[in-house]
């Protein structure tokens, strides 16, 4: 045990491990709005466990409970879900030249797939040694999952205990995505492509099936096809 | 209102913890160190700023198919406020149902 902490005695060591750590606790109240939302939304607590578990990535959980609890299909929900579940393959591909380094052999590699969402790969490639980098990633990764599932099963029981809409909890869906969604407006492309997407979801939303909106409004990103 | 959850939810989530996993697998293992062509790793990045945009119209100004204007755009613009000064989102989420329970119980 002394050997496993023993690195935290480096600052550079310690300063990868508190950032994973602080990451670990916001995003765990994420978690906690997912759980409280998706059980409010229709699923059960199991359900909504499931999804924080195996799907493990973030805007894809939230968006998928959105379009099911509106009253969506689940092969819509499904879409919108996978296409922003997609970038978790740049993702993917940004941390490959480290794969081996962070996590060695296949069934390693398999198993670190797993954990390459938004934040173990900024925190990862944040860093300049591949040492750093394996470090980041495993903390960030693991921290992030335990904070992650701890916080979704907390609040998919609070949900369940209370009426979600009578405390304005159904607001939780939209102010969670206009969260997640800030970041993305720092760039003009950013901006136009939000502004396309939301523009394009509500003119089609009284004509279209629930949750297909969310389908149409990506064909927004084909403006990063100029320029 | 508790929604009921449709019977082949269960179904909806193997197929998305099997997509975002060989998304994941694909670009790590897979692929390897290859070089998307820019244009379409640009679009690939544009995909939340459209899609969680689509999400924040939908879930303040919809109701299944019709457009309905409600306590929830009060909720809506305490968020975008709250969330634009940089306040984590728990204060957010509060503040915006705070102000929808408000505008609701009026």
């Amino acid at each position: 045990m002394k050997r496993f902490f023993a690195p935290l005695s480096e600052p550079a060591v310690r300063r990868v491990v508190i950032a994973s750590l602080t990451l670990g606790g916001a995003v765990g109240v994420f978690a906690l709005s997912f759980g409280v939302a998706s059980v409010s939304a229709g699923a059960t607590v199991w359900q909504t466990c499931a999804l924080s578990l195996f799907v493990f990535t973030g805007a894809s959980q939230f968006s998928a409970m959105s379009v099911v609890g509106a009253g969506g299909s689940v092969a819509a929900a499904f879409g919108g879900a996978a296409l922003l579940a997609a970038r978790n393959f740049v993702y993917g591909l940004a941390l490959s030249s480290s794969a081996k380094s962070m996590a060695g052999s296949l069934p390693r590699r398999l198993f670190a797939a797993h954990f390459v969402i938004d934040e173990t790969t900024a925190l990862a490639l944040a860093q300049e040694s591949p040492r750093l980098r394996k470090i980041a990633f495993w903390t960030t990764g693991i921290g992030l999952f335990s904070f992650w599932n701890l916080g979704t099963l907390i609040g998919a029981l609070a949900g369940n205990a209370i009426d979600p809409q009578k405390f304005g909890l159904d607001i939780a869906f939209p102010a969670a995505f206009i969260v997640m969604l800030l970041p993305h407006l720092r760039s003009k492309l950013g901006r136009q492509a939000a502004a396309l997407g939301g523009a394009l979801c509500l003119i089609s939303i009284s004509f279209l099936p629930i949750g297909i909106p969310i389908l149409v409004a990506a064909c927004a990103v084909l403006i990063g096809l100029r320029k | 209102m508790i929604n009921q959850a449709p019977e082949n939810l269960w179904l909806m989530i193997v197929a998305l913890a099997a997509t975002a996993y060989l998304f994941k697998v694909f670009g790590l293992v897979v692929l390897g160190s290859q070089q998307l062509p820019k244009v379409f790793e640009r679009c690939l990045g544009l995909i939340p700023a459209a899609l969680l945009a689509a999400l924040v119209a939908k879930d303040t100004f919809s109701i299944g198919q019709s457009l309905v204007i409600d306590a929830r755009v009060a909720g809506f613009t305490v968020a975008v406020i709250a969330a634009w000064r940089r306040a984590p989102l728990i204060v957010v989420v509060v503040l915006a149902a705070g102000a929808t329970a408000l505008v609701r119980a009026i």
